[in-house]
Parts: C-alpha cells; structure tokens; sequence
C-alpha cells in the first residue's frame, strides 16, 4: 500500500490517535492520586507555615500531616459572618466556588479592591487549637497583584486584630521583585502588626519604602518590597478587602460578640 | 556521520540557540533559577529524545501529506506525559515552571529536529540528535540562568553566594536581570563568545 493513499493517510492518523491517546489518558488517571496528594500537601504544609506550627519549607509529609491535626476547618457564610454547616469543607474548593453561578456573587466593581469580580459565598475558616481553645484563626485571601493572582493564608491571633503570620502560597509574580511576597524575610516582618483598630476598620497599611521605626504608626505599618510596588498594592488591597466589610468583617465581628467560642 | 559527532555537534558546532536561532522564548521564561531551569532542560531534552525516536520509528509509513501533524501529535502527547510526571513528582518545580513545560510543544527546536533529522534517519541515531540538540539548548540555557539567578538574586540553587542589601548583605540585586529581556543579552554575549571562538559562525555580507 502506498504511503499517500487515502487509506494509508486514514490508518496512519487513526493508530496514531488511538495510541497517544491511550498514552496519555493512562499516564494522567495512573498519576492522578500523587498529584492530588502533592497539592493537598502543598495547601497544608503553607497553612502550617503562615501559622508558624512548622518552620521548615521542606517538611516531610508525616511532619506535615502530624502538625495538621492541630487544625479545625469550619465553613462559614461570608456574607452573614455565620457558620454553616450543609458544606463539607474537605470538598469545597473555593477556586471552583468563585465561578459557580449557584456559589458565586459578583462583586460590585466599586467594592472590589482585590480585583476577584467574583467570590464564593462561602468560604473555608481554619482554626489553630491549644489545648481545646482557639489560638489562631486563620482566613483564606486572594487578589490580584501585578500579573497574577496570589493566594494566600492570614493568622490573626484569637483577638482578631494583631497578625500571627501572613503568606502566599500561589502567585505568579516576577520572580527576585513581586515575587518577594514569600520571602521569609518579608513575611517576617507581619507577625504582631494590627490590621484593624478598635472598631473593626481596616488599618494596615503597606508602605513604599521602609517604615520609620520611630514613627507612632509601626504597629500598622510593614515595609514595602522594593522594585514591586504593584504588587504590594495588590497585598495591601487584598487585605483590605477580604477584612472589610465584603470580605471577613462580619465573621471577625460576630467572632468576638461570641466570646471568641465556636 | 558518526554517533559521536550526532551527540556533541549540537553543543557547539550547530547550537539550536545559537546558531539556529530556535526556542528562543522558553529561553527567556524559565532561566531566572537554576533549579527550574535544569528541570526545563530534562524535560526537553527527554521530549527532544523520543520524540526524534518515535518518529523515526515510523517515518516509513508516515503519508508525507499528514507528517508535521502525525510529529505534533506524538510532540504533544510526549509533553503532555512528561508534565504529568513532573507535576506527580517535582510538584514545587512544576509549580514554577507553570505553563512552559506544556509549551515545549511549541518550542521549535522538537519540531525542528523531528522534520530535518527524524524522518531521514534511523531510530538509534535519531535519538542521540535528540539527546545532543536537548544538551545544546540545555547548555545555553544553564548558562544564561547561571548568570540571572547571581546577578538578579545573588543565588545560585536558592543558595546565597552574594547576600543581598536587604538580607543584610553588600550585594544589591541587579533587576534587570531578573526581568526575560535581559536573557537576550545574555543570550547576544552566548552567540558573540561562540562566535568569536569558532569563526566559520560568523554570518558574513554577501
């Protein structure tokens, strides 16, 4: 048979199809299981870190899975600041939620400071426990830098208001500029900063440059990375954001009108 | 030509980068680090290898009216495979190279070497071209990332080699060389060096 026939070009480009196809279906169901495992690991180790509960970016899985169980995942209601309890959080994916017309709502171009247009309804709250009481609470943020997304975990200490630790863990910045944002240097400079006063406003306040060590603002102040100031405005509305009054404030809020009890 | 010469030519002789011209982009995306980029350049290399040595397998009975798709095809399916591992087993290195391990499909030098040397060349020695083109463009690569990572974040490996001002150190980062059009530069001098060492590169008037 020639190589130009008709049947020949159709028999080549059908075994073709059919053997790369099964190549590649097999390879992606067979690898499946480890890559859900390395991302829900990735997830944990950075919740882990931007608590504190481990130090080591390179912690093995037993260290992670181990420091984990000190973790309590709720699902609240963002809008209400309520707990709900008809969503499994080990299913909720908020990536996916955001973009589900029966999860979403569309955020007012106005209000929306982190650049999302969309967000779940719904979203995960973690809880950090010593000994049955809550030490930590720790809320899942997102917003646009400059080129990317970045997704990141805020701690606030159980007063709500001073921060316990703040990184990111997916973002797609300049690397060595933007990128910064999950230098441990930089997220060094978090812990202790107060994100609110005493009425729920949103205060912190990411500067250009550095912050004046005697000036009386400090305790809301963080240094700015240099050469990203796009994407530190990006961290900066983020936050305001996902604390006001469209993101956390009613939960935070609420929160402490319970006593701090869950 | 003899087996040595189809593995070692591409480093320096016949550069796919430097002397080609080819995938010069994913040059420019992958080289602020070294690690990602040495991963980059595996990936390229093994997709460069077999893609050369399937197609080689079956250039007899490829109708010539469907070959660049039947290559794609197999390109494709390769890259796809390899971004599936690499996502099962380097999952922090997978997150960093993103989407350019999906775009070695496009990357020239796989395609390049599929049509001009795959289809007219037998399966063992299509699969050394394949090796040697991966370890020219690796080697470039390296080289340009070698540069970036030192310059750019004063690291080599994430290891600090020239601490940074503001981690307490002397060095202050050059940005620049974080940012993809410093690559060309780098890449210009890569071209310029070669060049200058081995004359018959040289593109003379005409």
């Amino acid at each position: 048979m020639s190589n130009d026939s008709v049947k020949k070009t159709l028999l080549v480009a059908t075994l073709l199809c059919v053997f790369c196809s099964i190549m590649v279906s097999s390879s992606v169901v067979i690898l499946r299981p480890f890559q859900e495992e390395n991302k829900t690991l990735d997830i944990r180790k950075n919740l882990l870190l931007a608590a504190g509960l481990i130090d080591n970016v390179s912690a093995s899985r037993d260290e992670i899975n181990r420091a984990y169980e000190k973790i309590e995942v709720r699902m609240i209601n963002i809008d209400s600041g309520e707990y709900v309890d008809h969503i499994d959080p080990a299913k909720f994916d908020a990536k996916k939620a955001a973009k589900d017309p029966k999860m979403n709502k569309r955020i007012n171009s106005s209000k929306d400071a982190a650049g999302i247009k969309t967000r779940s309804i719904y979203s995960k709250i973690f809880f950090v426990k010593e000994n049955g009481l809550i030490d930590q609470i720790i809320l899942p943020v997102y917003g646009k830098g400059l080129w990317s997304t970045m997704y990141g975990f805020l701690c606030l200490s159980s007063d709500r208001k001073t921060v316990k630790g703040f990184a990111f863990y997916d973002h797609g910045e300049t690397p060595g500029l933007g990128g910064e944002v999950d230098n441990p240097r930089w997220k060094s400079l978090w812990p202790g900063k107060s994100v609110f006063d005493e009425k729920f406003n949103v205060i912190v306040d990411i500067l250009k440059g550095s912050v004046n060590p005697g000036s009386k603002e400090v305790y809301r102040q963080v240094d700015g990375l240099a050469g990203a100031t796009l994407t530190c405005n990006g961290v900066e509305n983020l936050l305001h954001y996902w604390l006001g009054d469209d993101g956390f404030g009613p939960f935070l809020r609420n929160f402490s009108e319970n006593g701090g009890n869950i | 030509m003899s087996l040595k010469k189809t593995l070692f030519d591409p480093i320096f002789n016949n550069n796919p980068i430097a002397l080609q011209v080819l995938g010069i982009c994913s040059a420019l995306a992958v080289t602020t680090k070294m690690e990602t980029t040495l991963v980059m350049c595996m990936a390229v290399i093994i997709v460069t290898a077999f893609s050369n040595l399937f197609v080689s397998i079956i250039r007899n009975h490829i109708p010539s009216s469907i070959r660049i798709i039947v290559q794609m095809t197999i390109i494709a399916s390769l890259v796809i495979v390899t971004d599936q591992v690499l996502k099962a087993f380097f999952y922090d290195v997978s997150k960093s190279l993103s989407v350019y391990v999906g775009l070695i499909i496009t990357n020239c030098i796989v395609m390049g070497r599929a049509e001009g040397f795959a289809m007219q060349n037998g399966p063992g020695v299509s699969f050394l071209d394949g090796i040697g083109n991966g370890l020219g463009y690796s080697i470039v690569l390296i080289f340009v990332a070698f540069f970036r990572e030192l310059l750019g974040s004063g690291k080599l490996f994430g290891f600090s080699i020239l601490p940074l001002v503001n981690e307490g150190g002397f060095y202050n980062g050059n940005g620049l060389m974080l940012l993809a059009p410093s690559a060309f530069f780098l890449i210009g001098f890569f071209i310029w060096g070669l060049r200058t060492w081995k004359k018959d590169q040289v593109v003379g008037e005409k």
